[in-house]
């Protein structure tokens, strides 16, 4: 309720602080933007770009692969760029090793446009500015459930069961796909399903792994039951290859990113017939649970410490331009925008239904990602039936185990 | 040559060995030898869109004077190379002494991610290496006997698949053998199984990534054996030819042992790129079938925490495995030439 809330508040943010930042009025600076490369992402950094000229210059280095570069290119001093997007997973390295500054100053001297729950604190601290929201949720074809005869799936069990009618109607023989990939993909499935079942990670208070748990076998042996109705193929099935399979009416299920909502509902890609049947529903739960098998994200900016302040502030109103409202307005239905100016429309459902019934934000924990690294290399033999959910994930506690200690996390 | 000019003749390219190769390697194994210092947490409080959550982070002051003390991180010796993601000394021992037969332990060390690692390849550079100098040569030979006229087009079609990116070959060659792909469909009509997939069984992917080596490579050795052919001494032939010898004859008597020296190139060649092999594991998507020393220092320098010690460790064991495997090769190839010499 709360997420809903507040984007009820934004809109009224948005009529007050709307004209705001007419002008950027800066002395001078440098502002150099990394960050990920998504329709979003560029409206935003589009938006910022209007900062340019009057001796402030402008560079943006907008790339998927930017993960892997943020912590080598915030570290010398000065920093590569003033800016590092991130989200509640990549800020983290970014903490760890001291290379974004607290935006407090900032954030009072131009940040009168932000709604609250943009600022991202750590222990009192704004260490960042989200300004979307993300989450997997499920995409469903109304058409094909009705022809099946079945209702829309609020747990991930209709779901199976869901699957299971479109099978046996002979509709589809694979209706069913989630982003599956080996690495990264398959380790976010698993944590998504892994807290709808209700586990946590670690033991309390340490950084030693505990998924190895009733939670854990049922989160695994849930995703294997899932991916019997997938494509055999499915542990190669990214972001881009699910959104494709949906495109071209292969799927009449799927968990998909709430980002992926606006390319495919759009005229572009797909026909008619599919894109005005493809619903969008909440993250289903699992196993009893009263949470949806899902995780919330958020995007946002932060600002580099090994820089001037000038630089620093440069950047900082810039991104201001770029989530002005109007620019927000004008990009709607990209996202589901945190900032002021955004009218939740058709493409948000999911992430919002996901969000208001209370699904957890993914951990942003300093070792969360040795975990993710540890699940993604590690589930796959489970889910080709070469070993058992048990030793699947006795097997990513031990590499977890190994790699934390190298990292100084555990003893 | 007098030792003295060698030494002033090879000078240059010593420097920039030793510069470009040695020092990175050098400070590639100290990195292997050190593992991060321990981390300060401290119990924190996380504020975002989501609601407020306690949270942990890392204590920026502490660490801080832990890394002004010692920049390279905790001397760490040779433990990374043996703990659980490298050579996993205790948990062999333990294999070893649990299991009672062969194949029990060989399961229970796939199990271990450098030995399955391992395991394809070795399994890639020995079945791809062979194939590659027989199709290499099998194209020289083939190209060599051709009409002038169609020589300079053979030569440029066969040599593609080596001109194409290896990234951009095997990612085509992914989308061909997709399920609704040109080769993946017709291999599933063909076969009249539906649910036939070259890229979920851990077998077809292997033969999937080493039918894509050979193709990547072939073009390589191709080439070096047409130029070799091209020297290979006309009256020789001739000779052999008025001594009654068959076409067969004379390729065995006289081509190949003419050939021999390149023939050893590129193998060094071969097993040298091979055991790296990398590319077509990211570009068929495979790592949940198959996966290599490279793949494995890919994936520790990625994400978002990057393993250094860990990705510094395997690469030294990549370069201890590529010096394995030329040992022989380099032993019969010092022989030769000494024996040359006298």
């Amino acid at each position: 309720m709360a997420f809903l809330r507040l984007s009820g508040l934004t809109v009224a943010a948005a009529l007050a602080g709307g004209t705001a930042w007419a002008g950027c009025d800066l002395a001078g600076g440098d502002i150099r933007i990394l960050g990920n490369d998504f329709a979003a992402i560029n409206a935003v950094v589009d938006g910022a770009r209007a900062c340019e000229g009057d001796g402030v210059s402008f560079s943006a280095n907008l790339t998927t692969e930017h993960r892997d570069i943020q912590v080598a290119a915030l570290t010398p001093n000065p920093a590569e760029y003033t800016s590092a997007i991130v989200a509640n997973s990549s800020i983290v390295p970014l903490i760890n090793a001291g290379l974004i500054r607290p935006l407090d100053d900032l954030v009072a001297e131009h940040g009168a446009g932000l709604n609250r729950n943009q600022l991202i604190t750590i222990d009192g601290q704004v260490m960042a500015i989200a300004f979307m929201a993300n989450a997997q949720h499920l995409f469903y074809r109304s058409d094909i459930l009705e022809q099946a005869g079945v209702a829309v799936p609020t747990t991930y069990e209709e779901v199976l069961a869901a699957a299971e009618a479109i099978r046996a109607a002979g509709i589809m023989e694979h209706p069913y796909a989630m982003n599956t990939k080996v690495g990264w993909n398959l380790a976010e499935e698993f944590i998504n399903m892994y807290l709808g079942m209700g586990g946590s990670f670690f033991e309390p208070g340490t950084a030693n792994p505990a998924i190895n748990n009733d939670a854990g076998v049922a989160a695994l042996e849930m995703l294997a039951a899932l991916n019997a109705y997938a494509n055999p193929d499915f542990l190669t099935f990214d972001s881009n290859a699910t959104a494709a399979l949906w495109e071209s009416g292969q799927l009449a299920l799927a968990t998909m990113w709430g980002s992926r909502a606006a390319p495919i509902l759009d005229d572009e890609g797909s026909t008619a017939e599919i894109t005005g049947a493809t619903m969008l529903a909440g993250a289903p739960t699992v196993g009893g649970g009263t949470t949806p098998a899902s995780t919330l994200w958020w995007d946002g900016f932060t600002i580099a410490a090994n820089i001037s302040d000038e630089d620093a502030e440069a950047t900082f109103v810039a991104f201001m331009h770029g989530l002005s409202a109007d620019n927000v307005a004008a990009n709607n239905d990209l996202a589901v925008w945190l900032a002021p100016g955004y009218t939740p429309g058709a493409t948000a459902g999911g992430v919002f239904a996901t969000a208001n019934a209370g699904a957890a934000p993914y951990p942003m924990l300093p070792y969360m990602g040795l975990m993710h690294t540890a699940l993604g290399d590690n589930l796959s033999e489970f889910l080709q039936g070469q070993e058992s959910a048990a030793q699947a994930l006795a097997d990513v506690e031990a590499a977890y185990v190994t790699a934390a200690r190298a990292q100084g996390f555990v003893e | 040559m007098p030792h003295r000019t060698f030494l002033w003749f090879i000078l240059p390219s010593l420097l920039a060995m030793i510069l470009f190769i040695a020092l990175p390697i050098g400070s590639v194994l100290v990195q292997s030898m050190h593992v991060e210092h321990e981390q300060v947490l401290i119990e924190t409080e996380t504020c975002g869109p989501f609601g407020c959550t306690p949270s942990v982070s890392v204590d920026q002051n502490a660490t801080r004077a832990l890394r002004e003390a010692q920049p390279l991180g905790r001397f760490n010796g040779l433990r990374t190379y043996t703990d659980r993601n490298h050579l996993a000394t205790a948990e062999v021992a333990q294999a070893w002494s649990e299991t009672d037969s062969l194949t029990g332990f060989a399961g229970r060390l796939m199990n271990l991610p450098f030995y399955k690692a391992l395991a394809f390849t070795l399994a890639y550079t020995f079945v791809v290496t062979p194939l590659v100098i027989v199709l290499g040569m099998a194209i020289a030979l083939g190209v060599n006997g051709l009409p002038q006229l169609m020589k300079g087009t053979t030569i440029f079609v066969s040599l593609l698949p080596m001109i194409v990116t290896p990234l951009v070959g095997s990612l085509i060659l992914f989308w061909m053998i997709d399920a609704d792909g040109v080769i993946g469909a017709t291999l599933q009509r063909l076969t009249g199984d539906p649910n036939l997939s070259l890229k979920a069984s851990p077998v077809l992917t292997w033969i999937t990534l080493f039918v894509y080596g050979i193709w990547h490579s072939a073009p390589f050795a191709f080439i070096v054996f047409y130029a070799g052919l091209q020297t290979v001494p006309a009256e020789t032939l001739e000779a052999a030819q008025i001594d009654g010898a068959s076409r067969w004859q004379r390729l065995r008597y006289v081509v190949i042992p003419h050939m021999a020296p390149l023939v050893v190139f590129v193998v060094l060649i071969q097993l040298m790129d091979n055991f790296r092999v990398f590319e077509p594991i990211v570009g068929f998507s495979a790592a949940a079938n198959a996966t290599s020393l490279s793949y494995f220092i890919y994936s520790d320098l990625r994400g978002d925490v990057a393993q250094f010690g860990s990705a510094a460790a395997t690469s030294m064991l990549t370069i201890l495995g590529v010096a394995i495997l030329l040992t022989p090769v380099l032993i019969r190839t010092w022989r030769d030439f000494n024996r040359k010499r006298v």
